[in-house]
């Protein structure tokens, strides 16, 4: 791309005074954060995405089951409706850690952090600001998305008589959980980025958490590796989006709270040093 | 006001800051000059907080930065050229900095008329041209009307029109009692646009003078003389304030004499003179000169510290 003709300078710059009171403060920076996040293609894309991959995730399965529809009592009662309406989820995790990280991480490779922070010369507000941004456009993204792909895709199954509703056992902890879920891995994303502020060292960092440790706990002996996985990131938090939990995994909430405690604690080590490194 | 106060940078073992101490006065351009490499952006950047000095202090009106709730009316800083991101609108960059402070968005237009990028303000800044970026810079650096300007290198990527209106802007801002700190590679280029010159080699300060002051003694004439015995006349001629450098061919080069000096000196001695010739080093050559010295008086230590490291 050519860069524009410059447009000419009067000869003498005049820089108006502005003599209004200025102070920082928290709302400002949330909202100030809130302004970046909405004004980058890259951000908004990846939102986009989210949105394909969960709402088309759900369609997609429900198209692909109509041609293997569940035959006799017992393939009816194992089937799970709610379940296979969010089978985009999984991996609309990928959009949604990787929005995290680039909201942060980009912010040094561009070279706005330092800007950023003379701006915000206290930081911590910055981090805070940019969590509550991204808490709120993917809770809002994520819970459009699942319950778009809820919808669509028992009104596909309804003619044979296999939908369910939210009014269900498990069903709406499972359709608002997978909301939760992609809300904490987007933070998680975030708090990775803020710590390792490159974008390829912290994606590479948050999917090596999700699904790398799951594959090395795999090779581990069979009754160690199930006692193992059950604690880790992905697979407790992803509990929350089953339907029927199965005793092979932590309750529902309790995974759910253990992957916020593991959120949590990266947050807490990337805001500590977010006070100490050099910019 | 800028106050810098014994202020030292090491990174693992260089000292990338040296023992800084300097004020910066409000109401005249002030040049920070040094090569790259010297320390300039470092010690811009613990200025305002964004690295922590090592050891010794900084403070911007009278205050270290981090300290202040309205930074942007304390201090505006240009510190890259394009430290916008690419993929943001001018206006939105400008706008998400403005609002850390609850600046208004008519000021944000105001900036953006003030610098010319009206036209350009709803484009990525990832298409700007250098030249843009570096307004667009500007214009974010003077968005909370700052009483102290901090400016890495604003003068880098311009043209000639753009250079102008780069100085007579600095000068309009100190004109108004502002503090206006700006950085340089270049002294022909602060020559014209500083009233005060800070020059740092190596980390370390060489002048804290009146640009005036500074070309005087940067740029001191040299004379050259070739004559039939260069060894006896150098011994002739040196005393304090004069240094005399032999070169090829038994030419000497000699500072704090005039040639009136030297030709006298010679006849007096009973030397014939076969060239007398007065050198003007341009200010460029003298501040590199200058800047050398400094490297060089490190250089020692340096190579001491690294033949000790290949012993172990």
């Amino acid at each position: 791309m050519t860069p524009m003709t410059e447009p000419s300078l009067s000869a003498a710059p005049a820089i108006p005074a502005y003599r209004d009171m200025q102070r920082v403060t928290l709302p400002r920076v949330m909202r100030s954060e809130w302004t970046k996040l909405r004004s980058l293609p890259s951000t908004l894309w990846l939102l986009v995405a989210t949105v394909i991959l969960v709402a088309g995730g759900g369609l997609l399965a429900a198209l692909l089951q109509l041609s293997a529809l569940p035959r006799g009592h017992a393939a009816i009662a194992a089937f799970n409706p709610a379940g296979l309406s969010l089978t985009g989820v999984g991996l609309a995790e990928l959009t949604a850690g990787a929005l995290g990280v680039l909201l942060v991480s980009g912010e040094y490779a561009t070279g706005q952090i330092k800007l950023t922070f003379t701006a915000v010369p206290r930081r911590l507000p910055v981090l805070w600001g940019k969590a509550v941004a991204i808490v709120l456009s993917v809770l809002a993204v994520s819970l459009a998305s699942t319950l778009t792909a809820f919808f669509v895709t028992q009104a596909i199954l309804a003619p044979h008589h296999l939908s369910t509703t939210l009014g269900d056992p498990g069903v709406a902890r499972a359709v608002f959980g997978s909301a939760l879920l992609l809300t904490g891995v987007a933070l998680l994303g975030l708090a990775i980025g803020a710590l390792l502020r490159s974008t390829a060292g912290a994606i590479c960092t948050l999917f090596g958490l999700l699904y790398g440790l799951t594959i090395v706990a795999g090779f581990l002996p069979g009754h160690v590796s199930a006692e193992i996985r059950k604690y880790l990131p992905e697979n407790a938090g992803s509990d929350i989006g089953a339907v029927h939990p199965n005793a092979a995994t932590l309750t529902p909430w309790t995974g759910f709270g253990l992957f916020c405690v593991y959120t949590a604690v990266v947050l807490g080590l990337a805001a500590w040093l977010l006070r100490r490194r050099d910019a | 006001m800028i106050e810098v106060r014994g202020l030292t940078k090491r990174y693992g073992d260089k000292l990338a800051v040296d023992g800084l101490t300097f004020t910066v006065r409000p109401g005249v351009v002030t040049g920070f000059l040094g090569p790259n490499g010297a320390g300039k952006s470092t010690t811009m950047r613990m200025i305002l907080g964004l690295d922590a000095p090592t050891s010794g202090a900084a403070t911007v009106n009278g205050r270290p930065y981090r300290e202040y709730r309205d930074p942007l009316r304390e201090a505006g800083a240009l510190l890259e050229a394009r430290s916008a991101h690419p993929g943001r609108s001018a206006y939105h960059h400008l706008l998400s900095v403005a609002q850390t402070s609850g600046i208004r968005r008519s000021r944000v237009d105001e900036v953006i008329d003030a610098v010319g990028l009206r036209e350009a303000a709803r484009r990525r800044a990832g298409r700007f041209s250098l030249g843009m970026g570096q307004r667009l810079a500007i214009a974010t650096a003077l968005l909370g009307d700052p009483r102290t300007v901090i400016l890495d290198e604003p003068l880098n990527g311009l043209d000639t029109e753009g250079i102008r209106w780069v100085r007579s802007l600095l000068r309009s801002l100190a004109a108004e009692g502002r503090t206006v700190f700006v950085s340089s590679h270049l002294m022909n280029e602060m020559s014209v646009t500083a009233e005060h010159v800070i020059v740092i080699g190596r980390g370390r300060l060489i002048a804290d003078t009146s640009t005036a002051d500074f070309i005087a003694r940067a740029s001191r004439s040299t004379v050259r003389v070739r004559a039939t015995d260069p060894g006896a006349l150098a011994a002739v001629l040196r005393g304090p304030d004069v240094t005399v450098s032999p070169g090829p061919d038994g030419e000497l080069t000699i500072t704090g004499l005039s040639t009136d000096q030297v030709g006298t000196a010679a006849r007096a001695a009973g030397i014939t003179v076969l060239e007398l010739v007065t050198q003007q080093a341009s200010l460029e050559e003298a501040f590199t000169a200058m800047t050398r010295d400094a490297v060089e008086y490190r250089a020692p230590a340096t190579e001491s510290a690294a033949t000790e490291g290949a012993q172990r």
